[in-house]
């Protein structure tokens, strides 16, 4: 046997494997990474598993053991590999045979809901203003939705609906709809909002506010940074604002100075004083410094207190992102002069900025599965909504996971960006089309009064039919016919 | 018990998987509960010895099988001895060629000795051995790229015929390969057979010499390979229709050998996307002629009417 230096010796099982840098060992679940012996899971190649970015993980996380039940655990209980996409089974084993089942235990209705009661929800990650809540949302001109809450680091609009579909003027319904079907299918929308911002926004990708691109989410609110950063800012400044459209902190004020032990500085705020250290309002909403509408920092500032202040004090004025900053110095008539950044701050300055996650606009499409849809499913629709509810059929959205509201109904959210590409249509009425499965036993399909002359099995769907295209699945979305239990919990 | 197996259900509630070092079986068994129940006590006790036994002989596992080599002791062993003897005389072999078919015969043997089942299968790592009580069937899909998977074709197998064991071998797959083929799937008698049979038509796949194809010797990859220094294919270029032709022209030839011999039912070779059938009769059907067995149902997607989605066990 021939043992090269650099080979390990695995011990894992008595095959007792030499394996060389960057090889498995016979099984393919135990490799030389880099001298260590590790494990990959699930059974996947190690190169194949770097290349893609897979985990590594430490050796043996032990699963379950068999108990040699055949009863189902209450998480688990839906059976049946689906086959129509190339999701590979428990581990993508080489050549790895399925035997077909013939007799068809699982059933999913494929259909294309056709949905005038839909819209979408949209997450927008800014600080900046983009309208007062409830203001109108056009594109094209046309009314498509509105402002509604803020949420923290971001802005939410609800686009669509009946109202905007069916209920207003032909064109108002077009736009309406031709808004959502780009956003859903993953493309940019512009947007007006009225006495607002202009805005460019597509799922998954920064939104752009009056023509810039929004980079960075805030870290927190001023307040919050102030206390995140204050260990870092003491010592090496006197006085801090991190300017906030929400909170603005100081840091001579603000508890995590006080700790610190941070003298006074004469420092006046403009604003509203919440707390020590905390104000609100200290400028008008906008698209600037940490979502104000302010370009000069120091117009949120009164004079300093001569009783307090002295010349030569050091100021750092920064927004919540970190994306704005400003270093000034007190002259001999207290005025605050600008400076270059000084190197010592000028860490906390980018740490801040490092801080921040991403700005991304999300998408979530919500819509209502009416009668006839349901229909389409059931000879007894509402036998489906309540086979939904008492989780024994699954909802998904080409093969995403949903949220099913509760209540009456079946109205869910999805979001688009877990679904395949261009998933989404419409007609003329005008409203969205969207995909919706129901995936259940087939012996429950049949007790909710399914339409049983038309299940067919899948290999009659081939993949060599002209009509379907195989996608691969998203590795972060649940196997839709996995575990059919209350997806959402 | 053996204290490295992992064995549970998996989330379907039906299939029962068994890994243990480099053995990685996925069980299924049909008929009543209780019986299912005995197949699998019985499955899960046999393999808790099934490796351990196989090392305890795997220094003579890896050497060559001549025609007057010796017998191994274990059952698993024998049964991979006896699947390759009949190319000991023809070509370089080990028992090894069969060792997965052959773990997952003596497995589904221990099912069948201990229950009463309709259908049941063990499929370790796509080589499968098959149990068809009289009148039953399986439908089995193939797959010609592992880091791919998507079928290619299916294959219907039912009681009357002899075929109970599926292989499938290739450069692609988990075991190194001396030939370019993608997939060389195997129909055969038994799983060991099949598990064999796939090797040396894999093997014989090949365009020695061909600038386009990367070989390194086995020992470099895995220092203690049977296959020794012999050279094992790692990729394979953009090849010529011509090519592929000739390649798959002397995989042919020794497939129609083996079936001339009895030695397996039904092969399905794939090369850089061409498939070609080596069949007694009946046997594997292409996509191509998937309509034969669908009855000849025209598929059409419809807009109004629910498409239904049938179970498909892996």
């Amino acid at each position: 046997m021939i043992v090269v230096d650099d080979a390990i010796r695995c011990d894992a099982c008595p095959v007792l494997c030499y394996i060389k840098p960057g090889r498995t060992g016979s099984c393919d679940r135990y490799g030389n990474h880099n001298g260590q012996l590790v494990r990959l899971d699930p059974h996947v190649m190690l190169e194949r598993a770097q290349s893609r970015g897979d985990s590594l993980v430490p050796f043996l996380g032990k699963s379950r053991e068999w108990d040699g039940n055949l009863v189902n655990d209450a998480e688990t209980f839906v059976t049946a590999i689906g086959a129509g996409t190339t999701y590979p089974d428990y581990k993508p084993a080489p050549f790895i045979i399925s035997s077909q089942v013939e007799g068809v235990d699982m059933v999913t209705v494929v259909t294309e809901g056709i949905f005038s009661y839909c819209g979408v929800k949209l997450k927008i990650d800014t600080d900046r203003h983009l309208g007062a809540e409830c203001s109108t949302v056009r594109a094209q001109g046309e009314a498509v939705g509105h402002v509604t809450t803020s949420e923290y680091g971001s802005q939410m609009l609800s686009l669509g609906g009946v109202r905007h579909l069916t209920s207003g003027s032909r064109h108002e319904g077009t736009v309406t709809c031709d808004t959502l079907l780009h956003l859903c299918n993953g493309r940019a929308v512009e947007l007006q909002i009225d006495d607002g911002a202009r805005i460019v926004v597509q799922a998954g990708k920064p939104p752009i506010v009056d023509g810039v691109q929004e980079e960075r989410m805030r870290v927190g609110c001023g307040s919050a940074t102030i206390g995140m950063f204050a260990k870092q800012w003491f010592g090496k400044v006197d006085e801090v604002v991190v300017v906030d459209d929400h909170i603005t902190g100081v840091l001579s004020e603000h508890q995590a100075g006080k700790l610190f032990g941070v003298p006074e500085t004469g420092i006046k705020m403009k604003g509203r004083r919440s707390t020590p250290g905390r104000y609100f309002k200290v400028a008008e909403p906008g698209t600037s410094w940490g979502g104000t509408s302010i370009t000069d920092p120091l117009s949120i500032l009164a004079p300093f207190d001569p009783e307090i202040a002295k010349p030569g004090l050091s100021l750092l004025m920064v927004s919540t992102t970190g994306e704005q900053f400003a270093y000034y110095e007190l002259d001999d008539a207290l005025r605050a002069v600008e400076k270059d950044l000084p190197p010592s701050l000028q860490e906390s300055v980018a740490r801040i900025r490092e801080n921040c996650e991403p700005a991304l606009c999300t998408v979530l499409f919500m819509g209502g599965a009416g009668g006839s849809l349901r229909a389409g499913v059931t000879e007894n629709p509402v036998k489906l909504t309540l086979s939904v509810r008492d989780a024994l059929t699954r909802v998904t959205s080409g093969g995403a996971p949903v949220y099913v509201w509760p209540g009456g109904g079946i109205t869910y959210m999805v979001d688009v960006s877990r679904m395949p590409q261009n998933a989404f249509g419409y007609v003329p009425t005008p409203a969205l089309v969207a995909p919706i499965e129901f995936t259940m036993k087939l012996a429950n399909y049949a007790a909710l009064g399914g339409h049983m002359d038309y299940v067919r099995p899948l290999s009659s769907i081939r993949r060599n039919d002209e009509v379907s295209k195989t996608v691969a699945p998203r590795e972060d979305n649940p196997w839709p016919l996995q575990s059919g239990k209350a997806p959402q919990k | 018990m053996n204290p490295r197996a992992q064995i549970r259900l998996l989330p379907d509630g039906r299939r029962l998987h068994m890994h243990d070092g480099p053995i990685d079986l996925i069980i299924e068994a049909f008929g009543a509960l209780a019986e299912i129940q005995a197949a699998y006590r019985a499955a899960v006790a046999r393999f808790n010895f099934v490796l351990d036994e196989l090392c305890g002989e795997l220094v003579f596992l890896r050497q060559p099988t001549r025609v007057n080599s010796p017998l191994p002791q274990g059952t698993v062993a024998g049964r991979m001895a006896a699947a390759v003897t009949p190319y000991a005389a023809l070509t370089f072999i080990t028992p090894m060629a069969a060792v997965a078919g052959a773990v997952a015969e003596e497995i589904l043997r221990a099912m069948t000795r201990s229950a009463d089942l309709s259908r049941a299968y063990v499929n370790d790592g796509g080589d499968i051995a098959l149990h068809l009580a009289p009148g039953e069937k399986f439908t089995i899909g193939m797959v010609e790229r592992p880091d791919r998977p998507s079928l290619f074709g299916t294959t219907t197998i039912d009681a009357a015929t002899s075929i109970r064991g599926i292989a499938t071998s290739g450069w692609r797959g988990r075991s190194f390969s001396l030939g370019i083929a993608d997939a060389v799937t195997v129909l055969a008698g038994t799983a060991a057979m099949a598990d064999a049979a796939a090797t040396i038509i894999a093997n014989a796949i090949d365009l020695p010499g061909h600038p386009a194809i990367v070989r390194i010797p086995a020992n470099e990859l895995q220092p203690d390979t049977d296959l020794g220094d012999r050279l094992v294919t790692q990729s394979v270029g953009q090849l010529t229709p011509n090519e592929v032709h000739a390649a798959l022209a002397a995989g042919i030839r020794v497939a129609e050998s083996l079936l001339g011999q009895d030695l397996i039912r039904a092969a399905a070779l794939s090369l850089q996307g061409e498939t070609r059938l080596v069949e007694a009769p009946r046997g594997i059907h292409k996509n191509s002629t998937a309509e034969s067995v669908l009855g000849g149902a025209a598929l059409q997607r419809c807009d109004k009417l629910p498409i239904l989605q049938g179970g498909f066990s892996r």
